[in-house]
C-alpha cells in the first residue's frame, strides 16, 4: 500500500510569537519551528499501516528551505522518501489554493491512502485535507481516532461530539484527517536519523505542478486578543452596592 | 515552568548541522518524556531507572559514536550532544550510558577479537547485556598504575585476583572490562558475571549519583580462559584510553546540567517577588549571578563543541579532553550552587532538580580524574613538565 502522509511545518508550540511590523504575520527570525502535532500522529498512523500490511510511506510538505528539517525528522522516524514542495512564501495562499497545490503533488504519486492531520497548530482552519480529498475525488473521514485495512477496505473510526464515535468504511483509494492523541508517536533513533541521510527527497515547485496560488481570500492582519479589564467602584450601603451589583450582572453583563 | 528548551545566548546552533540538531532534539524529548517524570521518585529511592535501558538501546544511545555492529555510527558531536541531554535529566543516567559506550563497547571495539566484537557488541549496543569497566581499587583512585589486582597465566587460562571499587553498573553488569597487572604489563580482561571467583556488592549510602548503581567487584582466584582477554589492550595506556573517551561524553553531559539549574534559576527569579513587589531577577545582585552562570555555560559550550570537531577530525589530544572535563564540570557545580542560592530555602527541596545536580555534580568532579589531576595534564601540556608526584 502507498501511503502519502501530508505534514506541515509550524512555530513550536510554546513559542512566544511577535507580529511583524506590517500586521500581516509573525516575526519569523529567531523562531523555532517542530512538525504539526496532528501531523506527527498522521505520519505515526501511516507507519503503523506499513508495519501492518507491507507498502511505502512517502510525506509531502510545503514551505521554504526551513521545513527541511521536519522531513527530515520525518524520515528518520521512518517514512521511505519524501516529497518537498519549495515555496518560499505560503503566507499568502488561502487554504483552498493550498489544498489545490497538495493535491496537484500527491497526484503525481497517485497514493492508495492520504493521510493528515485535522487541522494545523498554527492557521487551524482544519480544511486543508477535506478540500484536498474533493479535488482528489477521494471519499473522506475526518476527526480520525484509529485507521484499519481490512478486505482491501477502510474502516475509520471517527470522533462526534459528547464521547460519541462513528464508523466509518470506505473504498481505497480514500483520505483521511487524523485527530491527536491517538497513538503513542516513536522518537526518531539515532540509527534512523542515519539511515534518513540517504533517503529521496523529491524537490518541487508550485510552477512546475502548474498552481498558481491566487488567493480566493487575503489575510489582512492578525493580531493579538485585546484584553479589556475594567474596574468600576460601586458606592452606597451595602443593600445598595448588592442591589447595583444585581442590576449590572442582570443588565450589563447579562449572566444572572 | 515552561518547556525545557536549552541554553543558547550565543545561537551556537548556528554552528550546528540539521542533522545534529536532529539528534539533539530526539535524546531532549526522550529525557524529557521518559526520565523527568520518574527521576525524583528514582533519587529519592536510591534507584537506576533499569526500565529505561532497553529503550534506550532502540533510541541508539549505547556506543552511539562507535561503527558497525548496531551502532549508530555518530559523529563525536552528535554523541556531546546525546550525554548533554541526557544528564540534564541526571547524571546516573548519563553515567549509566558513558560506562555502556566508552568503557565497555569501545575498548571491546577497539581492542577486542573479532569473537569478542560479534559476541558483546550488539547486546551492549541493544542493552540487552549491560557492561561495568573495573578499574580503581580502594588503594589507587589517581594512579591507577599502580594497581594491585594481578592476572598470572596458568596452563592456557589466567587467575585474576584483587578488589576494584566504585564501579558503576558493578553488580547490574553481564560482563566487566577488568585491568591487572600481569608479568608482560597491564592486560584487559572480559569477566561474565556468575564466574566463579568473582562476586560484586553494592556501595549503600550514596548522598550523591542516587539513581546509579556504584558497586565493588571482588576477583578471587577467578579463572578465565585467554579468549576473555582483549587481546589489543597493551599497557595502561589502553585504560586510559577509554576513560578519554569518557571524559569527552562528560565535559559535554555537565552542560545538560549546567543548563537545567540556569534555566530552572531564571524562571524563578522572574518569578519570586520580593521589596516593593518586584521580580528578585530585578535586582542587580542575581543579575550578576545570572550573568555569570549564561557566560560560562556559553564559553563551555564552545569548549565542548571545539573538542566534539577536533574528536571527529581526529586531531584531539587527552590534554585538550583534560581542560574540557576540568572546566565544564567545576563550571557546571558553580551553576548548581549559584542557582541553589537563588532559589533561596526552595532551591534545597526535590520540587526543583538543583540540589540533586548538585550532589552529582559532586562525584562528577572526583570521577573520571579528579580536578587536581587534570589540572596537572593540562600543566604538563603546557611545560613538558609532570607534576603528579
Amino acid at each position: 500500500m502507498k501511503i502519502l502522509v501530508a505534514i506541515k511545518q509550524v512555530p513550536a508550540h510554546d513559542s512566544r510569537l511577535f507580529i511583524e511590523p506590517t500586521g500581516e504575520w509573525i516575526e519569523e527570525n529567531d523562531l523555532g519551528y517542530e512538525v504539526n502535532e496532528p501531523d506527527a500522529y498522521a505520519l505515526e498512523a501511516a507507519l503503523q499501516l506499513r508495519e501492518q500490511h507491507g507498502g511505502e510511506v512517502i510525506v509531502m510538505c510545503a514551505g521554504p528551505a526551513r521545513v527541511s528539517s521536519t522531513i527530515r525528522e520525518a524520515l528518520a522516524k521512518g517514512a521511505d522518501r519524501a516529497l518537498h514542495i519549495e515555496e518560499d512564501d505560503l503566507r499568502h495562499w488561502d487554504n483552498l489554493s493550498v489544498a489545490q497545490l497538495l493535491a496537484k503533488a500527491a497526484q503525481t504519486e497517485q497514493p492508495d491512502l492520504v493521510l493528515t492531520g485535522l487541522q494545523s497548530d498554527d492557521l487551524g482552519f482544519g480544511q486543508t485535507g477535506v478540500i484536498m480529498a474533493e479535488l482528489m475525488g477521494l471519499p473522506h473521514a475526518t476527526l480520525a481516532m484509529s485507521v484499519e485495512v481490512v478486505d482491501g477496505r477502510l474502516r475509520v473510526k471517527c470522533e462526534l461530539e459528547g464521547g460519541w464515535f462513528q464508523y466509518v468504511s470506505m473504498p481505497l483509494p480514500a483520505l483521511v484527517t487524523i485527530q491527536s492523541g491517538i497513538l503513542r508517536l516513536r522518537y526518531a533513533t539515532l540509527m534512523g536519523i542515519k539511515r534518513a541521510k540517504t533517503k529521496e527527497v523529491r524537490k518541487i515547485t508550485p510552477a512546475e505542478l502548474g498552481a498558481a496560488g491566487e488567493p480566493g481570500i487575503t489575510l489582512r492582519r492578525i493580531y493579538a486578543p485585546h484584553s479589556l479589564k475594567q474596574t468600576q467602584m460601586l458606592a452606597g450601603s451595602v443593600q445598595e452596592q448588592a442591589a447595583q451589583l444585581v442590576e449590572k450582572l442582570k443588565h450589563e453583563v447579562r449572566v444572572i | 515552568m515552561p518547556a525545557y528548551r536549552g541554553t543558547d545566548y550565543l545561537l551556537l546552533d548556528t554552528l550546528l548541522s540539521e542533522e545534529e540538531i536532529l539528534v539533539r532534539q530526539t535524546a531532549r524529548q526522550f529525557v524529557e518524556e521518559l526520565l523527568v517524570p520518574v527521576i525524583k521518585d528514582c533519587y529519592n529511592e536510591g534507584r537506576f531507572a533499569s526500565h529505561l535501558v532497553a529503550e534506550m538501546g532502540e533510541m541508539g544511545f549505547f556506543g552511539a559514536n562507535l561503527e558497525g555492529y548496531g551502532c549508530a555510527g555518530m559523529s563525536n558531536v552528535e554523541y556531546g550532544l546525546i550525554m548533554q541531554e541526557l544528564e540534564r535529566g541526571d547524571s546516573g543516567l548519563r553515567s549509566f550510558v558513558s560506562v555502556q559506550g566508552a568503557l565497555v563497547m569501545y575498548p571491546i571495539h577497539s581492542w577486542g577479537s573479532e569473537e569478542q566484537k560479534r559476541h558483546w557488541l550488539p547486546r551492549l549496543q541493544n542493552g540487552r547485556a549491560i557492561g561495568c569497566f573495573g578499574l580503581t581499587e580502594p588503594g589507587f583512585g589517581s594512579n591507577p598504575s599502580a594497581m594491585a589486582t594481578r592476572a598470572r597465566r596458568d596452563g592456557g587460562d589466567w587467575i585474576l585476583n584483587g578488589e576494584k571499587t566504585w564501579i558503576t553498573n558493578g553488580s547490574v553488569a553481564d560482563v566487566a572490562v577488568v585491568w591487572a597487572r600481569t608479568e608482560e604489563g597491564v592486560r584487559g580482561f572480559l569477566v561474565e558475571r556468575g564466574t566463579p571467583g568473582f562476586t560484586t556488592s553494592d556501595i549503600h549510602g550514596k548522598l550523591s549519583m542516587r539513581a546509579s548503581v556504584t558497586s565493588s567487584l571482588t576477583l578471587s582466584d577467578c579463572r578465565l580462559p585467554e579468549s576473555a582477554r582483549l587481546p589489543g589492550a597493551q599497557g595502561i595506556k589502553a585504560a586510559l584510553g577509554c576513560l578519554s573517551q569518557a571524559r569527552y561524553g562528560i565535559g559535554w553531559g555537565v552542560l545538560g546540567a549546567a543548563s537545567d539549574c540556569f534555566e530552572t534559576a531564571r524562571e524563578y527569579t522572574k518569578v519570586r517577588k520580593q521589596f516593593d513587589d518586584r521580580p528578585i531577577a530585578s535586582h542587580q545582585l542575581v543579575q550578576e549571578k545570572l550573568a555569570w552562570m549564561i557566560t560560562e555555560i556559553t564559553k563551555g559550550q564552545l569548549l565542548a563543541l571545539q573538542c566534539g570537531r577536533l574528536k571527529d577530525l581526529g586531531r584531539i589530544e587527552p590534554a585538550h579532553i583534560s581542560m574540557l572535563k576540568r572546566n565544564n564540570v567545576a563550571m557546571a557545580l558553580e551553576c548548581a550552587r549559584i542557582s541553589r542560592d537563588l532559589l533561596g530555602a526552595n532551591g534545597i527541596i526535590d520540587d526543583y532538580p538543583i540540589m540533586r545536580h548538585m550532589c552529582n555534580l559532586e562525584s562528577v568532579k572526583t570521577y573520571e580524574g579528579t580536578d587536581h589531576i587534570h589540572a596537572l595534564v593540562i600543566g604538563e601540556r603546557v611545560t613538558g613538565i609532570a607534576a603528579y608526584k
